[in-house]
């Protein structure tokens, strides 16, 4: 029995940790997908390279907007637009090491040219980038968020 | 068949989409006087041979600028003597980002042996009139009768991690076709960069 609950203490433990560092590929057909099926949900997606300094910089202000709207219909998604061959070397180890609670995703995409244009026409491709969707509307900024900022927009994006 | 419908569509959707303020294909861009990292006040019409310019807002500080800039020399070194020399200007604002002073360029040109003007914009006036969003972003011009004429904006290729044998070179391509007297075939397209660090509002 002590040897069972050990081992379940055990994988309780081992858990989280498993789940901080999971990075899910997404396309630009799943991420619109998801959009469609957000009802009232407001979703705030930030496209994010690791290479990218103002991007890291900026990344706590996203979590804190997530942890501070937890009861309304907000999700916070957190894009990658890494290339897929820096998943294992760079992008699994950076968001172990930050401990994300929030969702984040590798761009499961091969042509910039393409889908750049398929997230919104108004993006020009410069990082970091963020879209506010709602259901009737979708709205990109290419600028570094400071918390104060990124709630206003949050606030007039509901 | 099926790529070459893919690209025609991709023509027309970047023609349909003019960049929101700046300059689009068929402007014509204005000309400049901004300090080169040698001191001197360098102009596009101080380039009387020229038949046209490959014009890139790039910077020392963006790993993307970085990665395109043994492309952005080689470009120089290919097309200076068919007429079409590069011209760089840095458009980022030193206080914002410290690694783009104009020292910090000096030094960079200077160790990587820039064969080419490398620019600062210190008003950022170029950088907004010509309607540059990121690091690193071309437009090429052609000097015509009714000034320099813009005839392609967007990256430099498809290949960030310049990895790909079946590039495709965008620049390259555009500059060929002009040097043949023709308009290039793709004239817009959009690639991930970097944000232009601009000057903090006074207030």
């Amino acid at each position: 029995m002590q040897k069972y609950l050990f081992a379940s203490l055990l994988f309780l433990l081992i858990l989280p940790v498993f789940s901080q560092a999971q990075v899910k590929l997404i396309t630009v057909d799943q991420l619109e997908s998801r959009f469609a099926n957000g009802k009232d949900t407001v979703y705030v997606v930030n496209f994010w390279a690791t290479w990218c300094s103002p991007c890291v910089a900026e990344m706590p202000n996203f979590e804190k907007l997530q942890a501070s709207y937890s009861s309304e219909p907000l999700k916070v998604l957190m894009i990658s637009v890494d290339f897929k061959s820096k998943l294992q070397s760079a992008v699994i180890p950076f968001v172990k090491k930050k401990k994300f609670a929030n969702e984040v995703f590798l761009l499961d995409e091969k042509s910039q040219q393409v889908y750049i244009d398929r997230i919104s026409k108004d993006w020009s491709g410069a990082l970091p980038a963020t879209m506010f969707v709602n259901k009737n509307t979708r709205k990109i900024y290419e600028q570094e968020f400071s918390y104060d900022q990124l709630e206003s927009v949050y606030k007039s994006s509901k | 068949m099926k790529k070459l419908i893919t690209l025609c569509f991709l023509v027309s959707v970047f023609i349909a989409k003019a960049q929101s303020g700046g300059y689009s294909v068929g402007d014509i861009a204005s000309d400049f006087k901004l300090q080169n990292v040698d001191s001197k006040l360098i102009s596009l019409s101080d380039y009387k041979e020229a038949k046209g310019f490959i014009v890139v807002f790039t910077c020392n500080t963006c790993p993307y600028s970085k990665a395109y800039e043994d492309r952005i020399i080689s470009l120089d070194k290919k097309y200076k003597s068919k007429g079409y020399p590069v011209i760089a200007i840095n458009p980022n604002d030193p206080e914002v980002q410290p690694g783009d002073s104009f020292d910090a360029m000096k030094t960079r040109a200077k160790s990587k042996n820039y064969t080419f003007p490398y620019l600062s914009d210190p008003n950022q006036t170029i950088t907004k009139k010509y309607g540059a969003q990121r690091t690193p972003q071309l437009y090429i011009l052609e000097k015509t009768d009714r000034g320099n004429v813009v005839q392609y904006v967007g990256a430099i290729d498809d290949d960030t991690e310049n990895s790909d044998p079946n590039k495709i070179s965008y620049a390259g391509n555009a500059v060929d076709a002009l040097l043949s007297g023709k308009k290039p075939m793709v004239n817009f397209t959009k690639a991930v960069g970097c944000t232009i660090k601009w000057k903090k509002k006074q207030g």
